[in-house]
């Protein structure tokens, strides 16, 4: 295991100080401590305004709140179940070990509670296209998902490194209607896809609604997809009350953007005895430097919109990121994590390609479970630390995705063709 | 007074308007950058505007971001720009510099020591595109402590209040964003520029320059017309693209552009 150094920050808020007075998070620039805010060209701060003033209505507007809820429960499938997985905990021999089942939505992951949210929020702003950005395409297929079922035009953004990786995606989005468009630029993954959204947000402002697939970019959108995805641990807190009678001592989640481990955090951020563990990507190793671990290895900086944890070099360019997982492979984070790590609120930790891929085929075996491998790393380390705690303890483990998508990766490891 | 506002008031007693090269410091390869620098002045630019590459230039069209990869790949990076402007000095010192580019570079330098360096090098301005006057306090502070000119954006989309907020905070001059897109986007309407730059100046008395598709002689003397300085970049930047495999060849191929839109804006 890969644990991260501490930062300290002088003279900042505690998240804990929130809730007696100190004012919630993000401030109204959308700062968290240093982190967030919104560096983008000027262009695209009046509609950014536009879009907070939209979402700070919505989010108070009763009608709005009905009708997503409406969504959530009949065309996302919500609650999602918390599943007790027995024999896993058993096998582990420790903690037992609770999986949140966001694999269960519709789409197969945790990235539809965002946005449908969103979109019900462009439709509200009379907005007719949406563009999205995907790394694992999980997102793209949401965004797809959500615009097919509205009747707007949908456009996703792809690295073409993800695009060969997570084919089939490729293909549900096309079925959906949307166009993928493949992001040859740099790195060629979710990073310049994200770039290129924002390219094709600032050229055609006015009818087009760029839905963010994590809780990263400017303000409002960091605090926006958290709202969004805080159903999470909303639900998480009411089922394991009722299954085990008190909160869990630990809460575990994969960080790509950090969009499925705030989601489950955020409702817990006040009980400082839930113990917070968001996981990276260690890719083949922190000590390689072949890994998307900005919280753990890289540095603050200011990229796509914020200003967070970056990989980052010492000219500020930025580096190129290695996951097994198109997911986590990302050089930023959202800006709420950087502010949870500083303050030691929350622990983030890396997990290799190969600890990921091992925990990967061990919920499939034992609990018929087939994860997606970003849930792998949630898993792989949730596995660990139980393994250290007595068996009367409680560990929540974020399943933020299924594993069909990926099973043409894992095939290719065992050099199989499907 | 900062050298910016001295050109720009030069040029106003001349009834001259302002000839703004972009190049992307390093492209196609470093050394080319001060010559072609130099000839560029030579050519009729009255500013220099300087972009520093960045490995995700998210308000580029492909032209820059291209330009951007190229110099990357010699590992042209903040402190070599400085280097280069440090050299142009050694034989020009009275061509304004601005510096464009993106916020990150400069983070990961420190505000404080790179505004200083800045200074020393002879830079007179930075633009950085990702950074709007919301988030500018600190880097301005620092820059202004050098006589450095932080030079702002605005946009179509900018309404009074923006104009307003940006031109408290803005110094040297203003930049203004002819379309909604990224650079190299061939989206230019000269009169709705005009109308957007007749509101503009009811908030502001600094000089405004427009960039972003500006082509050809033709529409920088239509730009010129409604605006105190012409920004012209991509179809310099495009040019380096097709001879970057003939660097000697670059300074007389820009410099034959410049100097067409030097004349034409002149005769307008
Ligand atoms: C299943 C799954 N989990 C996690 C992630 C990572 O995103 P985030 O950190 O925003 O939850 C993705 C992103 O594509 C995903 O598809």
């Amino acid at each position: 295991m890969n644990s991260c150094k501490e930062y300290t920050v002088v003279g900042q808020t505690r998240p804990t100080e929130q809730a007696t007075g100190a004012g919630p998070l993000p401030d109204e620039r959308g700062h968290f401590g240093i982190y967030g805010g919104r560096f983008v060209a000027e262009t695209l701060m009046p509609p950014l305004n536009e879009l907070n003033e939209a979402y700070q209505k919505y989010l108070k507007d009763p009608d709005f709140q009905a009708e997503l809820d409406a969504d959530l429960a009949h065309f996302v499938g919500r609650p999602s179940p918390l599943y007790f997985a027995e024999r896993l905990s058993k096998q582990v021999g420790g903690a037992r070990i609770f999986l949140k089942r966001e694999d269960l939505n519709h789409t197969g992951a945790h990235k539809i509670n965002n946005t449908v949210g969103q979109a019900l929020l462009a439709q509200r702003m009379g907005k007719k296209r949406i563009i999205a950005e995907t790394g694992a395409g999980q997102h793209g297929v949401a965004s797809a998902t959500v615009a097919a079922r509205m009747g707007m035009e949908c456009v996703v953004y792809m690295g073409e490194e993800d695009i060969r990786r997570q084919a089939i995606n490729v293909y549900r989005m096309r079925l959906l209607g949307a166009e993928v468009v493949s992001v040859t630029s740099g790195s060629k993954t979710l990073k310049d896809a994200l770039n290129e959204a924002m390219r094709d947000w600032v050229t055609n402002v006015d009818n087009t609604f760029y839905i963010i697939g994590t809780v990263a970019g400017p303000h409002p959108y960091p605090a926006m997809v958290r709202d969004f995805q805080a159903v999470i641990g909303r639900e998480t807190r009411r089922q394991i009350m009722d299954m085990a009678g008190r909160l869990p001592d630990a809460l575990v989640a994969c960080v790509g953007g950090g969009s499925n481990a705030i989601g489950l955090f955020y409702p817990f951020i006040n009980d400082t005895d839930v113990a917070l563990h968001g996981v990276e990507g260690g890719g083949e190793g922190i000590d390689t430097g072949r890994h998307a671990a900005p919280l753990c290895a890289g540095s603050p900086g200011v990229l796509h919109g914020n200003r967070t944890y970056l990989m980052e070099d010492s000219d500020g360019q930025i580096i190129e990121t290695h996951s097994i997982s198109a997911g986590l492979d990302y050089p930023g984070v959202g800006p709420e994590h950087a502010w949870l790590k500083d303050t030691g609120r929350a622990q983030y930790a890396a997990v290799t390609d190969d600890e990921a891929m091992q925990a990967f085929h061990q919920l499939t075996r034992v609990e018929g479970i087939m994860p997606a491998l970003e849930s792998s790393h949630a898993l792989a380390h949730a596995v660990k630390l139980a393994a250290g705690m007595d068996s009367d303890k409680i560990i929540v483990v974020n399943l933020s995705g299924r594993g069909d998508k990926d099973v043409h990766t894992v095939a290719a490891l065992e050099g199989i063709t499907v | 007074m900062s050298r910016i506002k001295g050109r720009f008031e030069e040029l106003a007693q001349q009834q001259r308007k302002a000839l703004i090269p972009y190049i992307t410091a390093g492209d196609p390869q470093p050394d080319v950058t001060v010559p072609l620098l130099h000839s560029l002045v030579e050519a009729g630019a009255d500013l220099l505007e300087i972009g520093v590459p960045f490995s995700d230039p998210m308000a580029d069209g492909p032209v820059i971001q291209a330009a951007c990869q190229r110099a990357l790949e010699h590992h042209v990076t903040l402190h070599q720009v400085l280097d280069m402007v440090t050299e142009f000095r050694t034989t020009d010192a009275t061509t304004p510099i601005i510096l464009m580019g993106y916020l990150n570079p400069i983070e990961v330098w420190g505000y404080a020591d790179f505004a200083s360096a800045a200074a020393t090098a002879g830079v007179d301005g930075v633009l950085t595109v990702d950074m709007p006057p919301e988030e500018a306090a600190a880097l301005s502070a620092e820059l202004g402590r050098h006589d450095i000119d932080t030079i702002f954006l605005l946009a179509p989309t900018s309404d009074e209040q923006r104009m307003e907020l940006v031109s408290e905070v803005a110094s040297g001059f203003l930049y203004y964003v002819s379309f909604k897109g990224v650079t190299g986007a061939n989206r230019l309407d000269v009169a709705s520029v005009g109308d957007k730059l007749q509101e503009l100046r009811k908030h502001t008395a600094l000089p405004i320059g427009v960039g972003f598709g500006i082509r050809d002689a033709e529409s920088a003397a239509s730009v010129a017309s409604v605006a105190d300085a012409v920004v012209i970049g991509s179809v310099l930047v495009g040019k380096i693209a097709e001879l970057a495999e003939r660097p000697t060849d670059i300074p007389a191929a820009l410099s034959a552009t410049v100097a067409d839109m030097r004349s034409a804006i002149d005769a307008a």
